[in-house]
């Protein structure tokens, strides 16, 4: 059939149909980026309307009463996301810089594949077993317990950043270490890791800024507290669980405040990816250099 | 290519890979704890938890079909939506945008997945579910006589789950497509041009050579998807029964353990709740596996044909 019809029909058709497949993807990018449109513009001008200073310095008050903040929890997002940071930059740039420098041994693939697997487990999955280890044990919701959830969270994406970029340090200025004499350990520490800081440093603010807006890994862990907490061994508020409980009830006041948080939270985010580019591109221009 | 045995610091070796193997051993740890901590159910209600449709708590009776049902329809329902258009997105950003447009456009993606999950649960509660309640009162009445039409026009319930869904694992597979499309060699591209081909026939050629990769892209797209929690929990109506309407209100897996664990009624429920957990746990390991091992391969075959590259792009940060 085609080869009776005309040649010039048929290129016709692929042209227009080329074209069409051309626009159905440009319209897809339009598509998926109208939500993120809708999404700031609610963000934004609902959260800006409950948000003032003491919305950053005040503590929430009792159903009823208008006004408040969110001061503690803020402060208990910060703290958990700092003890989750402490606990998984050490344990993430090490697991990195193995299945960096070894990356041809058994144990470098089973741990690229076990970060690969922990990056994907659900959050509320990292909930229940952290409420397993450290709150069953303890028969009580802590601080400390969110903070390892968060954590755990970030360690993987940190170790895959930190191999990633150790991969991309040229292995003459590996080579040129051994052979001054440095141990690999020397010549990690003082040669490799430096050349790809800027670059971990991204990884971190990316983890950082995943975890920063984890609410599931929270609600069986530190729960929510509605008074000032600094202590690690009590349950502490964060901002996720308490948009989460404000959100859901039903008061137009506590629904305000929730927007507000979001609105906060939204920009942390914003930061620290903005951050991470800022850094990334550093490293780009410095490998250009090299 | 590198000088792995060269120096020889066996104590470094020994002291990173201490550090390296905390990450499988966490892995397993979670599987170990979760079954553990759920004992108590498996025990008492064996296979029957899983094809039990009776949620129960007061009386002490755990079926978990309809958080299955609920889990596994609202991530496909979204995976139909957003497989297309996140492929579109991703050819459309490796292949066809204007090079000035590109980072810009690749930055709002990005922002996209990077906006947190209560965010997305936010919007979704008090604007995305109007918005469907008022599609779904605008359905004719002859159309709401079909099962997946069915039921109160509320707008929680599955539709707003499964949009919502929609809209957050989209960057998520765009960018993987994208990395996957950024390995098929020029020359495929090239040698459709010579033959005469158009762009999108080009393009084509660029889609076939990687779709394993791409398969592994939805893939993954639908392990984030199945674990979902916080926004689909605020907009999924969280009512426990299996139903095909999208307008009726239903519940997932991770959406029950998230509202009933901190106020279970006793050990054993929390036990079922920790079984539900464990399952996740193992779907979503198996779909992650699989589409690795997809990934993987495509990439190998890349490297096998003389285009030397490195791994697929780390997951969850955007690349």
């Amino acid at each position: 059939m085609t080869a009776l019809r005309p040649v010039a029909w048929r290129a016709w058709r692929r042209r227009i149909t080329s074209r069409i497949a051309v626009a159905l993807c440009a319209l897809s990018v339009i598509v998926a980026l109208i939500p993120l449109g809708f999404i700031l513009f609610f963000v934004v001008s609902k959260g800006i309307l409950a948000l003032n200073w003491n919305f950053f310095t005040k503590m929430p008050v009792p159903v009823g009463e208008t006004g408040g903040g969110m001061a503690n929890a803020i402060v208990g997002t910060l703290m958990m996301s700092g003890l989750g940071a402490l606990l998984a930059i050490p344990i993430g740039i090490i697991s990195g810089v193995y299945m960096s420098e070894y990356a041809g041994s058994r144990l470098a693939s089973a741990v690229r594949f076990a970060a690969d697997t922990l990056n994907g487990v659900p959050s509320i999955v990292i909930g229940v077993f952290v409420y397993g280890i450290a709150v069953v044990p303890f028969k009580q919701f802590t601080m400390l317990a969110g903070g390892l959830a968060l954590g755990i969270m970030m360690i993987p994406i940190i170790a895959r950043t930190t191999e990633e970029l150790l991969k991309l340090v040229p292995n003459t200025l590996r080579e040129g270490a051994l052979a001054l004499g440095a141990t690999r350990g020397r010549a990690v520490l003082s040669v490799v890791l430096p050349a790809a800081l800027p670059g971990i440093i991204t990884g971190v603010l990316l983890a950082l800024a995943r975890i920063a807006g984890e609410t599931a890994p929270l609600l069986f862990t530190s729960l929510n507290n509605s008074f000032w907490n600094v202590i690690p061994t009590q349950p502490t508020a964060s901002l996720t669980v308490q948009i989460y409980a404000y959100a859901q009830s039903a008061y137009e006041d506590w629904h305000r405040q929730a927007w507000a948080g979001a609105l906060v939270l939204v920009a942390i985010v914003l930061l620290c990816s903005i951050l991470a580019r800022a850094a990334t591109r550093r490293l780009e221009r410095m490998s250009l250099g090299s | 290519m590198k000088t792995t045995r060269g120096s020889g610091d066996l104590g470094f070796r020994v002291f990173t890979g201490a550090f390296a193997l905390l990450l499988l051993a966490i892995v397993t740890g979670i599987g170990v704890v979760l079954y553990h901590e759920s004992v108590l159910s498996i025990h008492q209600f064996g296979f029957k938890f899983w094809v039990t449709d009776i949620w129960d708590p007061v009386s002490g009776e755990f079926g978990a079909r309809p958080f299955i049902w609920g889990t596994l329809y609202s991530s496909l329902l979204a995976l139909l939506v957003s497989a297309p258009i996140s492929l579109g997105v991703a050819t459309y950003l490796s292949e066809l945008c204007p090079p000035q447009f590109r980072q810009p456009l690749i930055f709002l993606t990005e922002l996209l997945a990077a906006i947190p999950s209560i965010v997305y649960g936010i919007w979704g509660m008090f604007v995305l579910v109007p918005l469907v309640r008022r599609l779904e009162l605008a359905t004719p009445e002859s159309l709401r006589g079909f099962p997946l039409f069915s039921g109160p026009p509320i707008g929680l319930g599955m539709l707003s789950a499964a949009l919502i869904l929609a809209v957050m694992i989209t960057p998520f597979i765009s960018s993987l497509a994208r990395e996957v499309l950024k390995q098929v060699p020029r020359m495929q591209r090239e040698g459709a041009y010579a033959l005469g081909a158009t762009r999108w026939e080009a393009i084509r050629v660029a889609l076939a050579y990687g779709r394993t990769g791409i398969v592994g892209a939805i893939m993954l797209g639908l392990g984030r998807a199945l674990g979902e929690t916080m926004a689909v929990t605020m907009v999924i109506g969280n009512t426990p029964k299996i139903a095909a309407s999208l307008f009726a209100p239903q519940y997932t897996m991770s959406a029950v353990i998230a509202n009933e664990f901190t106020e279970a009624t006793g050990d054993l429920h929390r036990h079922a709740l920790i079984e539900i957990g464990l399952v996740l746990f193992i779907i979503t390991l198996v779909v992650n596996a699989l589409s690795r091992l997809l990934i993987w391969n495509m990439n190998r075959r890349t490297v096998a044909k003389g285009k030397p590259k490195a791994e697929p792009a780390v997951v969850g940060a955007p690349a």
